[in-house]
């Protein structure tokens, strides 16, 4: 079967269409929010979600999105209970959000103890297409490529503007699903503008690459990412989702979800070329 | 050093040369592995910058003029060398091998922890950065941080978990005073492991500028080499002295273990000798259940924590453990690597010591030897006593007397509930 990831795009490329990827925490308030997001979220435009599982001591994460999964954590979130979401999430088979790709960000310390090989098959067991693994840099990742490839599951790699070019390729070459293309050097979180040295940045690793470069790291608008489009395959929206997640602890949570679908709605329509 | 002590102890059965030390790569190899610990778990922003420390740091290491300015620094401002006492009353009081401690209290700043800071600011100073941060947990390293900075006129900003801000307002007091500026961490525990990740966050978006000058033998490849190699004037000043003063290499070492700086620096020059046992002393806290304690070695497994594979306090699913010690400075879920790999491979023993001997190890050397040592030494000195009652007369146990117990007094009088 094919993977869902590489489905998507190859159908995203043929309709001149941007993927739209929001990030959430698993768990931020409670899983069952989790799943009612993903739901939603799908219904407004978004092609592939990325599900964060909450760690104790992200280093690449800012405020917003250390906060959540220490929210997530002080309700006792377990790892095997997010796969379990996952796995009746895709049993509810909803044709919308069967074929939508669901990736993870996890942190190697969390795989590390749960044991790798039995931390790839209970994900693909889930129903989960991919994973990021933001503090495993190119060096370490050998085992991990190969056992995730051999499960059909993506493993999508990270290049951010102080990697040198060389070392972008050799990231390239390693990675499955999609390039995750940071946007500026530092931690997750919303930022101002973007920076002019992307569009050489991107537009080079293209010419050297047939995978789909989606961007990350800071974009929080519709006008944002109506900038990107040209540039990219597709846009991570992290922060942005999360912190109005936070809103959803002293709010009616399906009200919060429903607002953030919206959001996303937006930002999907800037995407569609249909749109203008 | 008179004959008489000297006739106390027997001659090592080693009849080898052994003057110049350890001349063999101590590691790690070029991922910054020390066997199977250490490595680079960090996110991508990061590799570039450690693939520049790591060049910068292997041009330091070998140009004559970087290492005689740090040696200048060391003997002029630090005061090193730093004293190897011949601990007389502590020794009759345990009973068994003769103890002797390496006043590493004794240098500016009170602790062991200046060794390395006037050696990454030094760094930061050769590579251009025009500013340094730093994580502390009691603070005791973001101190010597700050005054290394003054020292080179460098910008400096300490990270320190609101927790510690409050245990700690003596050292806040001084960072600030001595230009730092301290910036409260309110994340997880706010406290040591907190404040390095929010260090290491600074540096995601500031490497081009900044140097992280990291406080002990922890962090991704090349850290826990450079800070080995900075704290390692312990182990071979501790060597050079026993070899001069007693003629012979001691028969144990023994140190508290943290993150293991100054334990790394006592041991490295020593790991040669095989003669010589190594000993790590870990914060046993209240007890062996999870949260009372901060014994990675010796209760953890190998997982990963702050950029590299090492024995961490972790629940099943990776998530960092809550720690204790009644020393602020060995409250950390993890140890450097190359502790993992000295445990694994049998050349270190590590062994825990809790709150309450730890604190009689304080009292007692303060009342026997006229020292207060810091709490966390105290640990290192409970263990010796233990260790030189094993041994017994006639051998030598080198203790790391790694820091001054004046920033434990308020803790340890409200310990014993009276009023300051």
């Amino acid at each position: 079967m094919i993977n869902r990831i590489d489905a998507l795009f190859s159908r995203l490329r043929a309709e001149n269409h941007r993927a739209l990827m929001p990030f959430l925490t698993a768990g931020d308030p409670d899983l069952a929010t989790t799943a009612q997001a993903i739901h939603e979220f799908v219904t407004q435009g978004a092609d592939l979600i990325e599900i964060g599982i909450p760690y104790s001591d992200p280093i690449a994460d800012g405020p917003v999105i250390t906060s959540s999964y220490h929210r997530a954590l002080q309700n006792g979130i377990k790892v095997s209970q997010i796969f379990q979401t996952i796995r009746t999430l895709r049993a509810e088979q909803s044709a919308r959000v069967d074929r939508t790709p669901l990736v993870t960000m996890v942190s190697y310390a969390i795989i590390h103890r749960y044991g790798l090989d039995r931390f790839l098959t209970d994900m693909a067991a889930s129903g989960l297409d991919g994973l990021i693994v933001p503090d495993l840099p190119v060096e370490e990742s050998a085992a991990l490529l190969e056992q995730a490839t051999a499960r059909g599951l993506a493993l999508i790699q990270l290049i951010t503007p102080t990697t040198p070019r060389e070392r972008a390729l050799r990231i390239a070459a390693t990675t499955s699903g999609f390039i995750y293309y940071v946007s500026v050097a530092g931690i997750t979180g919303e930022r101002a503008g973007l920076p002019a040295e992307l569009t050489e940045a991107v537009t080079w690793l293209r010419s050297h690459t047939q995978l789909p470069i989606c961007i990350g790291f800071g974009i929080n608008s519709a006008a944002q990412a109506r900038d990107l489009a040209p540039l990219c395959d597709g846009v991570i929206i992290g922060s942005a989702v999360v912190r109005r997640m936070a809103g959803a602890l002293n709010r009616p949570r399906g009200e919060v979800v429903r607002e953030i679908g919206q959001y996303l709605g937006e930002i999907a329509r800037a995407l569609d070329p249909t749109e203008g | 050093m008179s004959s008489a002590i000297i006739d106390q102890v027997r001659p090592n059965d080693s009849s080898v040369d052994r003057s110049l030390g350890d001349t063999a790569d101590p590691g790690p190899d070029e991922l910054g592995r020390f066997g199977g610990f250490g490595g680079r778990y960090v996110p991508e922003t990061l590799i570039e910058a450690l693939n520049q420390l790591t060049v910068a740091y292997a041009a330091a290491k070998v140009d004559p003029e970087f290492q005689g300015r740090l040696a200048g620094y060391l003997k002029t401002y630090v005061g090193r060398p730093s004293p190897l006492f011949h601990a007389r009353r502590l020794t009759a009081h345990a009973g068994g091998a003769e103890i002797y401690l390496k006043r590493e209290d004794l240098n500016h700043t009170g602790a062991h922890k200046i060794n390395n800071a006037i050696g990454q600011v030094m760094l930061a100073e050769r590579m251009g950065k025009s500013r340094v941060i730093a994580e502390t947990g009691a603070g005791q390293h973001g101190v010597a941080t700050a005054t290394a900075c003054a020292l080179f006129g460098i910008d400096c900003t300490v990270y320190m978990g609101e927790e510690d801000i409050r245990r700690q307002k003596l050292n806040v007091f001084n960072m600030r005073t001595l230009g730092a500026k301290v910036v409260p961490v309110t994340t997880g525990s706010r406290t040591l492991r907190d404040a390095t990740n929010e260090a290491m966050r600074d540096w995601m978006g500031s490497s081009r500028t900044t140097h992280y000058t990291i406080g002990s033998v922890v962090g991704p490849h090349p850290f826990p080499m450079i800070v080995r190699d900075f704290q390692s004037v312990i182990g071979r000043e501790a060597r050079a002295q026993c070899l001069e003063t007693l003629g012979r290499l001691p028969d144990l070492v023994a140190a508290c273990v943290g993150g293991g700086s100054n334990a790394a620096g006592i041991f490295a020059p020593f790991v040669a000798d095989r003669e010589v046992a190594l000993v790590g002393a870990e914060a046993g806290g209240r007890g062996l259940k999870p949260g009372e304690h901060a014994a990675s070695l010796t209760l953890g497994r190998p997982g990963v924590l702050h950029g590299s594979l090492s024995f961490v306090l972790q629940d099943d699913d990776g998530q960092t453990a809550d720690v204790h010690s009644i020393s602020a400075g060995l409250d950390y879920p993890g140890v450097g690597p190359e502790h993992g790999h000295w445990k694994e491979t049998g050349r270190a023993r590590y062994e825990s010591i809790g709150d309450e001997e730890a604190l009689e190890a304080y009292h007692l050397t303060a009342r026997l030897e006229g020292i207060l040592p810091a709490l966390e030494s105290s640990h290192a000195l409970a263990q010796a006593q233990k260790e030189a009652r094993r041994l017994g007369p006639g051998k030598v146990v080198v203790v790391c007397l790694s820091g001054r117990g004046d920033k434990d007094a308020y803790e340890v009088a409200r310990l014993r509930g009276e009023p300051m």
